[in-house]
């Protein structure tokens, strides 16, 4: 452990002016995204996407300074644990209501640049004949969609799951930017306390590599999400070990099924103990070791890191961002949370008409808390007691 | 799977860093016996032992060239080797804060079944000599590994054999406290255009990155010496502002943040075209956390070689050309190369067709 503290001090800090340079990003679109892979016939295998450019400009615009994601895609069952958690009942209505609750919070936009819908979500509209999408894009907010269709068990691994979804991915996927998304995202999970096996491991990759491909082929910029489970009693260490090997594989694989980097948003787990760990980590220590994880395998082509909460309460989950921002990273690193940007909210309202102001008001100020953490620059004055309840729940069954 | 921390750790990522300083960069003098020959031959030079000590003093006592420099690449004779003053080389270098490094890779030999492609030499008691090497005052290393590009190549064998090869040598330096330059030269031979060399380029690199995590390599204690992007040598120039785009595109998407510093080797472009690409590299204005320096050996040597030709009385002007080169790639390392100090053998190309090092 001493060794990797020192290891820390001795790493190299980016020169601020360098990066505040290499912000005035000039996109390399007169060079053509054309990748040839070289196959054994004599004819070469040229991919190139029509979306390349609009693309890079939409993950650009998401990783926007201040700016993160409002994970709002939960699947009609999952909503419905939501809603069972304020005592009402898993109707479209229901979840029309809430939903509509979270995108008219008026100024939204300022800190949340992307918000991923369910599919439901994509094509419903309020209780005036308002699209959600249309919503969406005044308040200066991307849509995306989720397109995976949920974790399966997998078959030969020890009890650990994969993500299905590629089949009809690319027609689903054209059908979802006709209606106006533009993100798309697939979450799989890797489970340390079962292992993980090394093919649970590939196939989680190889999962996203695929989905990731066909997203751009399609318009969609793809979330790259291997959400690696805070269950366990492992320490952090470990989790960063499984970290470094996952991300590894995402990567290696990614660039065999020829993906844009400059057209993807990553949402990694940050780099935690186990959630039943006897030893808690601080922000600092978090941050640590999630920089340098990042730091080893992400290519700075890639233009936006946005994390997941994965149970953490809504402040910690702000204190670790932010303790991850107090220098400059070559990548935009923000979030793209639900529980921790939603839990308060949901709470506020209860259900009740009478509540959606304020319930809205709590969503803003976990935006703004948020936002301000990108930017390094939250204080975590006047946090709410509710705002820092852990959301962890063991086996969690998304 | 996390990476090695070993007990050089600390000293690894120190010196990486070092290397890696903007303003400096590596000379490449590690030259084998056999190919210092051949440079001696183009200049009526014979190939001997005090010939090969004089050439290389000429160099490591140029006046203000060492200050351009970070490191120097020797050759397994070199390293042993003394001025005529009967100082060690490793001594002078290091009283002028020039790390040295000493290449270990025994060659390239030919992958049965492939289509002349190769495989690096060298991992045979690699351990035992990168100590012994380290003890003599060494502290980074070199292994080449070789690929080329053509209708069938590189042959996905030829990208993982090399890719693995490099990854074990690079353990097994930092086992033994020598950071490891990591060296997959793909060669500018053939017909090809700039994208090919693009997309061939980072499908390599992201193999060499998949294989150093799978070696728990410390990217934070490693260098990187890639090629430049370029068309083919049998196609039209482009220039240095696409191939500047092209690299740095290429290097984005493949090397982490973590690795400190990415040394360029120049293949065989002439002395000023090398500068001027590298020049480019770091005008370009899209974040780039690493260094973009250089490891050249024919772009630093070449008119210096030649005005020499072996006669004690041109020792100071040969000086004064290698000067002249060093502080020219200095200033292409900050972006700040104005030109100018392409003479015509700056400007010669030297290119070597299946260029055998």
């Amino acid at each position: 452990m001493a060794a990797s503290a020192s290891l820390l001090k001795s790493s190299p800090v980016l020169d601020k002016s360098e990066l505040l340079k290499g912000q005035a990003l000039r996109q390399p679109s007169a060079v053509s995204v054309v990748r040839c892979q070289p196959v054994s016939s004599s004819s070469l295998t040229v991919r190139a996407s029509s979306y390349a450019d609009e693309l890079v400009k939409t993950a650009k615009t998401v990783a926007s300074p201040g700016r993160g994601i409002l994970a709002m895609d939960e699947s009609n069952a999952t909503c419905g644990k939501r809603l069972a958690s304020i005592g009402l009942e898993n109707t479209e209505a229901n979840r029309q209501a809430y939903r509509t609750l979270l995108v008219t919070a008026p100024g939204l936009g300022q800190y949340i640049s992307g918000a991923i819908l369910f599919e439901e979500t994509l094509y419903q509209s309020t209780v005036d004949g308002k699209k959600i999408v249309d919503i969406l894009v005044e308040q200066n907010i991307v849509p995306g969609i989720k397109v995976d269709k949920g974790l399966v068990p997998l078959a030969g691994s020890n009890n650990e799951s994969w993500c299905q979804g590629l089949d009809g991915l690319a027609s689903r996927s054209a059908a979802y930017y006709q209606q106006g998304a533009r993100f798309a995202k697939w979450r799989t999970v890797v489970s340390i306390p079962n292992g993980p096996s090394a093919l649970a491991v590939k196939e989680a990759a190889w999962g996203l590599a695929r989905y990731a491909a066909i997203s751009q082929d399609n318009g969609l910029v793809p979330i790259v999400e291997p959400e690696i489970l805070l269950d366990g009693e492992h320490g952090i260490e470990r989790t960063f070990e499984v970290s470094l090997k996952v991300w590894a594989e995402v990567f290696f694989y990614l660039a065999e099924n020829n993906v844009l980097f400059e057209g993807i948003l990553l949402k990694p787990s940050m780099v935690t103990p186990g959630a039943e760990c006897k030893d808690k980590a601080t922000p600092e220590q978090v941050a640590d070791y999630t920089l340098r994880l990042l730091k080893r395998r992400i290519p700075p082509a890639v233009p936006g890191i946005m994390f997941l909460s994965g149970g953490q309460s809504e402040v910690e989950a702000t204190l670790n961002l932010n303790a991850m921002n107090q220098a400059p990273n070559p990548w935009h690193v923000s979030f793209s949370y639900a529980r921790a940007l939603q839990n308060t909210c949901l709470k506020t309202w209860g259900g009740r008409p009478e509540n959606v102001k304020a319930a809205q008001e709590t969503l803003l100020i976990r935006a703004q808390a948020n936002s301000l953490a990108q930017l390094g620059k939250y204080t975590g004055e006047g946090e709410s007691e509710e705002a820092k309840k852990g959301m962890f729940v063991k086996g969690y069954v998304y | 799977m996390s990476a090695f921390v070993g007990k050089y750790a600390e000293e690894l990522i120190k010196t990486a860093n070092y290397i890696a300083t903007p303003g400096k960069g590596i000379l490449a003098a590690d030259e084998s016996t056999g190919t210092i020959g051949k440079r001696l031959a183009s200049i009526n030079v014979e190939n001997i032992e005090s010939n090969r000590q004089a050439l290389r003093e000429l160099l490591f006592t140029s006046p203000g060239a060492l200050a351009c420099l970070s490191g120097v690449i020797l050759f397994e004779e070199t390293l042993y080797q003394k001025t005529s003053d009967g100082k060690p080389f490793v001594e002078v270098l290091q009283e002028n804060n020039v790390v040295p490094g000493i290449k270990v890779d025994k060659g390239v030999v030919e992958l049965a079944g492939t289509n002349g492609e190769t495989t690096t030499q060298g991992l045979d008691s690699l351990g035992a000599r990168c100590a012994q090497y380290y003890r003599a005052g060494a502290r980074f290393a070199k292994w080449r590994a070789v690929l080329k590009i053509g209708p069938t190549e590189p042959s996905e064998l030829s990208v993982q054999q090399n890719a693995q090869g490099l990854a074990r040598y690079a353990i097994i330096c930092q086992e033994n406290g020598l950071v490891p330059i990591v060296e997959p030269e793909i060669l500018t031979d053939g017909n090809h255009d700039i994208k090919k060399c693009a997309a061939v380029t980072e499908i390599v690199l992201a193999a060499v990155y998949k294989a150093l995590s799978d070696h728990h390599v410390l990217l934070e204690g490693t260098l990187l010496k890639p090629n430049m992007v370029t068309p083919g040598s049998d196609s039209p120039k482009v220039a240095p502002e696409v191939i500047a785009e092209y690299t740095v595109t290429a290097l984005r998407r493949t090397v982490p943040a973590a690795v400190p510093g990415i040394v360029f080797l120049s293949g065989g472009q002439s002395e000023e075209e090398a500068t001027l690409n590298l020049n480019g590299m770091n005008k370009l204005e899209v974040l780039k956390p690493w260094t973009l320096s250089f490891s050249f050996g024919r772009a630093l040597q070449q008119s210096t070689l030649k005005i020499w030709a072996g006669k004690k009385e041109n020792v100071e002007k040969a000086q004064d050309a290698f000067l002249a080169r060093c502080k020219a790639n200095s200033d292409a390392t900050l972006g700040k190369y104005a030109g100018g100090s392409a003479g015509g053998l700056a400007s010669e190309s030297l290119y070597v067709k299946e260029y055998k090092y």
